[in-house]
Formats: structure tokens, C-alpha cells, sequence
């Protein structure tokens, strides 16, 4: 038998992802322009004065990266479920939580990291100062890498249930609510010239928690809605 | 590759479909070199019988036996003997056949360009290779299907309903596929409602009622 390794099947899931979201730019762009949009809009709506936008910038941009993360979750492991692939994972003889990681990853690639990249130069706009880049880049890196594990067993758990998508934003969003409250607040006491060491570290131990258990929770929610 | 002396046994499976208790103490056994036909008219639980011997869903009760052991709590084991065709032909529409194959039934083992073709070949289909499966006509996503259940290399087929959509060529190859699988030692179990492989003298049937 030439099985293939656990590595190999991942990285299959991983690249299958990526090409598909080749062919469906349109849909992977769109967390990423909701994200300009909404950002762009407050100093419209409040006021163009930059000590003024300065004071809510960490706060906007993170509100703004929470819900464009989450707009991209419901039809995560729709078509996956709805075509018969999950079917085909699950009976793969491959561990499917790792399956499940590697396309959450690969979700993350597409949708979270693009919101980390252009965040500085949005920020800039919002008048963060440029001391304020690192720690705005390492807050928005472990957030949205949460919030995709995170939103990933929440879209597990939904994909069975029909107009999951209400069910899952009320699932993932008091779940993500330390992460705001944390990333925010990193990123505004780095503006302040404190350092933001503890909340930092706050949102690192939350990752590690939430990637530790977050293949082993998709995987049994995964079960669960392919028995339905 | 099929294990030395392999047998499935489903022993008094109970199941239930929301308030219908569909199965009512099933029992069956398939050894090596058999092919076990369910039949029975529809709706009467051929692919719920299905589904759970592969662990697709739970029974309530009674239990499934690969080799002698039970399968619940070994069931990473028992995938990888197990090739399964459900109803959903498990195609992206966006990838081409040959990737389908390639990312799907990669999975379970490190394949070939050169396998790959041959597997499309053997179902037919190879000058569609690199067509995206979205232009594949019904019965070609059923051949790209079996083609992905022929690079699985599995013991044991799980079929549900195998010749949906295929035309009176493609009925043949899904039996000559069964038989040749039957004939190196493997084991199928498949639900049909049509003709498939009446006369083989390796076949038994499970009638539903």
C-alpha cells in the first residue's frame, strides 16, 4: 500500500482551496473590499480630523476585520458538504481534523492574511502612527488567524442546519469578543507608547487554545452534519 | 492488497430515519470474492443500510464487523480499505477531471499522472481529462466518479445505486469493474434497482422489504 502521508493529504486540501479560489476571485475579494469599504466610511461619517479619527482607529479597524472575517465563514464547508466531498474526507481513512485545518488555513490565506497586509496603510489613513504598524500587524495576524479557526467550527457545526448563517454569527461573535476587546486594546495602548506586551500575549494564548481544539471540535461537528 | 480471509458482517443493525424505523434487525455477511446486491423499492432504507456500514451514520443498534473486528473505534483503519460511491458524484464543477481525481483520490494515496490517466481511460472518459467537470454530461460524472473509486484501491466497494445516469456501455463497465474487483479477492456491496450482474455465479442478494 502506498498510503499517502497525513502531510500530503493536507497539502492537497491546501492547494484544491487555492486553485478553486483561483477560478472564484470575485468571491474570495469580497471580505477584503468590505473591509476598505467600511473603513474608509467613518472618517466620512465622523470627521476627516486625524486626532479626532486617531482616538477609534484600533477600534475601527478591528471592528471592521472582525466582520469581514466572519462574512467569508458560512459558505466555508457548504459546498464541500452540499457536493459530497466531506462525505469522501470523512471516509478518506485520513485524519479529518487535519483535512479540516489545512482548508481553515487555506481560508485564512485567502481572506485573513490580505486584511493583515493592507491594515497599515488603512491605519495610516485613520492617522495611526507608524510606531503603531507592529504591534496593528502581530494583533491582526493572531485575531484573524482565531477568528478563522474560531469561525471554522462554527461553520461546521451550522452547515447542516438550514439559514445557518444567523445561527453562526451568533455562535462565533461572543466567542470573538475577547479578541476585539484585546486587540484593540493592544493596539491602543502601542499608540499610547505603553508597551502592549500583555495583551499580545493574551491574544497568543488564545490562538494556541483555540488551534489546539479546533481540529478535534470541526471534525465531530463535521460528523455530525454529514450523518444528516 | 485485500487482507488475507476478509469479511464484512453486519450484525442486527436497528436504525432510524427521523421517525421511521427503517432498518429493523439487518443482518448480512460478504466474504472475500462476493458481491452482495441490495434490492427492494425505494424508500425502503437500501441507502441507509449503506451508509451506515461505512460509519456515515450511527445505528442505534447492532454493530459492523471489518475482518472479524468491530469497526467502531477502528474506523481510520477501515476507511482505507473502503471505496465508497454514494448518490453526490463528489465533483468540484471548477476543477478539471484529472484534478478532481487528483485531489480527491489523492487523499488516500500518492498517485501518478500516469495512473490517473489509466483510470480514466478504463471508465471511458480519457479525452475529457482536462475538461472542467461543470461540462461533463451526467453519465461522464458518474464514469469520473467510479474512476476516482478505481484509484482508491480499496477491499471492500460500498455502491449506492452505481449505474445512475450511465448509458448501456457504461451499465458493462460498472459490471465487468465489479466482477474483475470480485475476481482479485475484493468485496462489493451494492444497492441497485436495475439489472446489474444477474447471472454472476459470485452474486448474492438482500431483498428489502
Amino acid at each position: 500500500m502506498r498510503r499517502a502521508a497525513v502531510s500530503a493529504a493536507a497539502r492537497l486540501v491546501f492547494t484544491r482551496d487555492l486553485t478553486l479560489a483561483w477560478r472564484r476571485w470575485d468571491e474570495v475579494a469580497q471580505p477584503l473590499i468590505f473591509y476598505v469599504v467600511v473603513t474608509t466610511l467613518f472618517p466620512l461619517a465622523t470627521t476627516p480630523d486625524l486626532t479626532e479619527l486617531r482616538k477609534i482607529a484600533g477600534g475601527v479597524l478591528w471592528v471592521a476585520a472582525l466582520l469581514s472575517s466572519l462574512l467569508a465563514l458560512e459558505s466555508l464547508f457548504r459546498s464541500d458538504v452540499e457536493d459530497g466531498t466531506m462525505e469522501q474526507w470523512v471516509l478518506s481513512g485520513q485524519p479529518l481534523g487535519w483535512l479540516l485545518l489545512a482548508k481553515v488555513a487555506c481560508h485564512w490565506v485567502l481572506t485573513g492574511l490580505p486584511l493583515v497586509v493592507i491594515s497599515p496603510i488603512i491605519g495610516t489613513a485613520l492617522g495611526l502612527p507608524f510606531d503603531a504598524w507592529g504591534t496593528l500587524i502581530v494583533s491582526l495576524l493572531l485575531g484573524t488567524a482565531t477568528l478563522s479557526v474560531l469561525g471554522g467550527i462554527g461553520a461546521a457545526l451550522t452547515v447542516g442546519v438550514r439559514r445557518g448563517s444567523v445561527l453562526l454569527s451568533l455562535l462565533v461573535l461572543p466567542l470573538a469578543m475577547p479578541l476585539l476587546i484585546f486587540g484593540s486594546r493592544a493596539v491602543t495602548m502601542a499608540m499610547d507608547g505603553d508597551s502592549p506586551a500583555g495583551p499580545l500575549q493574551l491574544l497568543a494564548a488564545i490562538f494556541f487554545l483555540v488551534l489546539s481544539l479546533g481540529p478535534l471540535a470541526m471534525s465531530a461537528a463535521i460528523r455530525i452534519s454529514v450523518e444528516s | 492488497m485485500v487482507p488475507e480471509g476478509a469479511v464484512l458482517e453486519a450484525r442486527a443493525i436497528n436504525a432510524w430515519r427521523g421517525e421511521r424505523h427503517i432498518l429493523r434487525d439487518v443482518s448480512f455477511t460478504v466474504h472475500a470474492g462476493e458481491f452482495l446486491k441490495v434490492t427492494g423499492p425505494n424508500g425502503v432504507g437500501k441507502t441507509t443500510l449503506l451508509r451506515v456500514v461505512c460509519g456515515l451514520l450511527p445505528a442505534e443498534s447492532g454493530e459492523v464487523h471489518w475482518c472479524g473486528r468491530p469497526v467502531r473505534g477502528a474506523s481510520d483503519e477501515f476507511h482505507a480499505q473502503l471505496g465508497y460511491l454514494g448518490h453526490p458524484n463528489s465533483l468540484k464543477a471548477d476543477l478539471t477531471a484529472r484534478e478532481n481525481l487528483r485531489f480527491l483520490a489523492g487523499l488516500r494515496q500518492a498517485l501518478s499522472d500516469k495512473e490517473i490517466d489509466a483510470a480514466l481511460d478504463r471508465c471511458g472518459i480519457l479525452s475529457r481529462g482536462d475538461l472542467p467537470s461543470r461540462s461533463l454530461s451526467a453519465g461522464q460524472k458518474r464514469r469520473l466518479a467510479l474512476a476516482r473509486l478505481l484509484l482508491a484501491e480499496a477491499s471492500l466497494w460500498v455502491l449506492d445505486e452505481p449505474v445512475t445516469n450511465l448509458d448501456t456501455a457504461g451499465i458493462t463497465l460498472v459490471e465487468e469493474l465489479i466482477q474483475e474487483h470480485v475476481q482479485r479477492g475484493g468485496l462489493a456491496l451494492a444497492a441497485a434497482h436495475q439489472r446489474l450482474l444477474d447471472h454472476s455465479p459470485n452474486l448474492r442478494r438482500l431483498e428489502m422489504r
